[in-house]
């Protein structure tokens, strides 16, 4: 005898413990098997493109913090460099290192959050996340030193960096880069080899490598699957091109890999700390802009290896103090497009840490 | 001395516990253990619920609270009259009446368990000679009240929640039942109390095996972490309790937590050797086990993620229950053949059996589970 059944719909979101926001997942399930999902976002929408477009391009600044607000410095950071690309305008020295400094503070921030909210939605009770929130912490007392804000820090400028940091920072940053490896490996004895985890993560939403490709996946997510794109390395912005360091990939491109790409990252921001803090010169940190910026009439695409992929900022200019035209690649938005692909076909449980495992910010996904 | 003492007769009933001379006879007896039980109940679950949360505090380099009173002693406090005060609320098109008596019939059968549990020799409500039964019976119950939670809300999480408890619920009842058999073959009697006095070695270590798979399948039980799939918050917000609000919550609250206590008592009776101690009094050593016990389960709650609902049932049915089968057989075997043997050779037997078997499982058991083709 065959049961009759039928599929029900379950909102998951837009206010559900793990939806990381506001991000509403509307799914079709069989018993606990998501048979279909439809992806609702807009729930933030704060409509900070158009906003932009009325600002002058100095004072876009803050804006850009609230997009993806695990990550501000790297905001601040892609839209500065679209600007000094559109307006060529030069960068001293030591501001490039500073600048260095602070993105990869950021990706070591952001990935812990990633990382312990993907262990979190595993179930793990919120252990693992408290102990990544101790070091991202110490992470935002770097920060607060330098900007005097611990969320949305407005730290970088058109030509440089608000101000130097104060004397203090730099000895608490070398130490820092010193006991970070330590916890590092911390986190990894918490869970990694885990027998649970590895049933749970291991195998579970797979994205391949040619629709990771397809749907223009990039960061973590897209290196997961075993593709070697860094723009750090492919494009390289700023100063990267003075520093070593390796690009982890995954194999398989499950959930696993996406957890272990973003420890091994973890790694290597140390590394690129550490080169940058025995490089770092003295010297001016701003060059001399106006507070009326005018750049010529042109168009204008910056990236930028950002914690969770390849943030772009395409600036169109005519000539004004606004950008005509202020258009955000958000790369949250992007890698969230290969969600249906990855969850259909998995159970309830494991669409939360696919989910989880693509480590968006809704601030980035709606804008 | 052999590990059945030959001296032993298991008692034949209920009443054997009251000594002749007990003023009041039945009734007050009857009184007095009913207020003792609730009594008990009620302060070890404010009391564990203080350890959790300054244990699992611990556990994640964080304080804990430590506001209210000294050390945060009356933190539970605060939060009871708190929960007092919250606003009941019964969904517009839930069944009214499900949704009311859910938190009651899931209250009852927990309370009703340390009615067979000794604090000391002779110690307790009823010393049924079925007592081990009595608990097995009882303690199924439960999961009819989870049920009637996750239906009576009308709300789909609480329903995927209720719908995972019933099909968890019943799977582990077996292994855990089997696990249980070899202590009683051991013991001679389902009388808890007479399976305390004969437990001059506690049976942990005569019953490994059994102990792990008790452990393991009572964890999933109670719906402790990693089996706590049907409040799992991460995925089905709270599960069954979602729609619960204020003093009905409060009793959910209150079943967790008495459901862990009752089991942590059951453990400490079945294997650890009940209230048997040296120098201490025997309710203190009772205690202290079941403190024990109970940290046991909160630290793997602090410790390790949580199974998926395919994975949990394949371990049930693929691991625990094999095991659970084996434990049995052997320990059959040792009572039918042995019954002379040192206490030693087979504690020795036993745990070289138990490394044996769980080296096979983790080697050829996979919790796997995969994609379903839609």
């Amino acid at each position: 005898m065959a049961l009759k059944t039928e599929p029900f719909v379950v909102n998951i979101g837009p206010a559900h413990p793990s939806t990381h926001g506001v991000f509403r997942m509307r799914t079709t399930l069989d018993g606990e098997v998501i048979v279909d999902m439809e992806p609702v976002f807009g729930y933030l929408h704060r409509g900070i493109e158009k906003l932009a477009e009325e600002r002058t391009y100095t004072g876009v600044i803050p804006l850009t913090d609230r997009l993806d607000y695990l990550a501000s410095m790297s905001n601040n950071l892609a839209y500065v460099l679209a600007v000094e690309k559109l307006a060529e305008i030069p960068v001293p020295g030591r501001a490039e290192y500073l600048r260095v400094i602070m993105a990869e503070l950021q990706r070591i921030a952001s990935h812990l959050i990633a990382v312990g909210a993907f262990l979190n939605d595993c179930g793990a009770f919120m252990t693992p996340i408290l102990y990544m929130l101790r070091e991202r912490e110490k992470i935002l007392d770097l920060f607060e030193m330098v900007s005097g804000q611990r969320l949305t820090y407005n730290y970088m400028r058109v030509g440089g960096v608000s101000q130097d940091v104060p004397e203090e920072f730099i000895p608490a940053l070398g130490k820092f880069v010193k006991v970070m490896p330590g916890f590092i490996d911390e986190y990894d004895q918490l869970l990694a080899e885990n027998e649970i985890l590895l049933a749970r993560a291991k195998g579970v939403g797979i994205l391949p490598k040619e629709l990771a490709i397809n749907i223009s996946a990039s960061g973590p997510v897209l290196r997961a699957s075993g593709v070697k794109w860094d723009i750090r390395k492919a494009d390289p912005y700023s100063i990267y091109d003075r520093f070593e360091f390796d690009i982890p990939t995954g194999t398989v491109g499950d959930c696993y890999d996406r957890y272990r790409v973003r420890i091994q990252e973890m790694r290597q921001s140390v590394r690129i700390l550490k080169q940058a803090l025995e490089q770092l010169p003295q010297g001016e940190v701003r060059s001399d802009v106006p507070h009326l910026l005018r750049p010529p009439v042109g168009e204008v695409y910056g990236h930028i290896e950002a914690p969770k992929g390849e943030l772009g900022f395409c600036l169109v200019s005519d000539n004004s103090i606004a950008p005509y035209r202020f258009h955000i690649r958000a790369p949250s938005l992007i890698n969230l497009t290969a969600l249906r692909d990855m969850i259909v076909g998995w159970k309830v449980a494991d669409a939360i840490i696919i989910f989880g495992s693509i480590d968006i910010c809704m601030g980035e996904v709606d804008r | 001395m052999t590990v059945f003492d030959p001296g032993f007769s298991p008692s034949s009933g209920y009443g054997q516990t009251l000594p002749p001379d007990w003023p009041g006879g039945f009734w007050l007896h009857w009184g007095v253990f009913v207020v003792i039980i609730l009594v008990f109940v009620l302060a070890m679950v404010m009391g564990f619920i203080y350890l959790e949360r300054r244990g699992i505090g611990r556990f994640q380099v964080r304080l804990g609270p430590n506001r209210v009173g000294p050390f945060g002693v009356l933190q539970p406090v605060a939060d009871a009259i708190k929960v007092l005060l919250k606003e009941d609320i019964i969904p517009a098109k839930g069944d009214k009446w499900v949704h009311w008596l859910a938190p009651v019939v899931a209250f009852v059968p927990v309370v009703m368990l340390f009615a067979v549990v000794p604090f000391q020799d002779g110690a307790l409500l009823a010393d049924l000679n079925i007592g081990i039964l009595y608990v097995v019976a009882i303690s199924s119950i439960s999961v009819v009240g989870i049920f009637m939670a996750g239906w009576g809300s009308n709300n789909k999480f609480s329903l995927l929640g209720a719908m995972r408890t019933v099909a968890q619920e019943v799977s582990y009842e077996i292994p855990l039942v089997l696990s249980i058999l070899g202590v009683v073959l051991i013991a001679g009697s389902l009388s808890l109390n007479d399976i305390v006095k004969v437990q001059s070695i506690p049976f942990i270590l005569l019953q490994p095996l059994g102990f792990l798979v008790y452990f393991i399948g009572a964890c999933a039980e109670i719906n402790r972490t990693p089996f706590d799939l049907l409040e799992a918050d991460s995925e089905i917000v709270a599960g069954f309790h979602t729609e619960y609000s204020g003093m009905k919550f409060a009793l959910f609250y209150l079943v967790e937590y008495a459901e862990a206590l009752a089991i942590s008592a059951i453990i400490t009776t079945l294997f650890l050797g009940g209230w048997r101690g040296p120098v201490l009094p025997p309710f203190l050593w009772f205690l202290i086990k079941v403190v024990g016990v109970f940290f046991l389960i909160f630290w793997i709650r602090s410790t390790i993620p949580r199974v998926r609902v395919d994975q949990l049932m394949a371990f049930a049915w693929k691991c625990l229950l094999p095991l659970a089968l084996i434990n049995l057989l052997i320990t059959g075997v040792e009572v039918l053949v042995l019954p002379e043997a040192l206490p030693w050779t087979i504690i020795f037997v036993n745990l070289a059996i138990m490394a044996v078997l769980i080296a096979l499982w983790s080697k050829f058991f996979q919790l796997g589970g995969g994609r379903v083709e839609v």
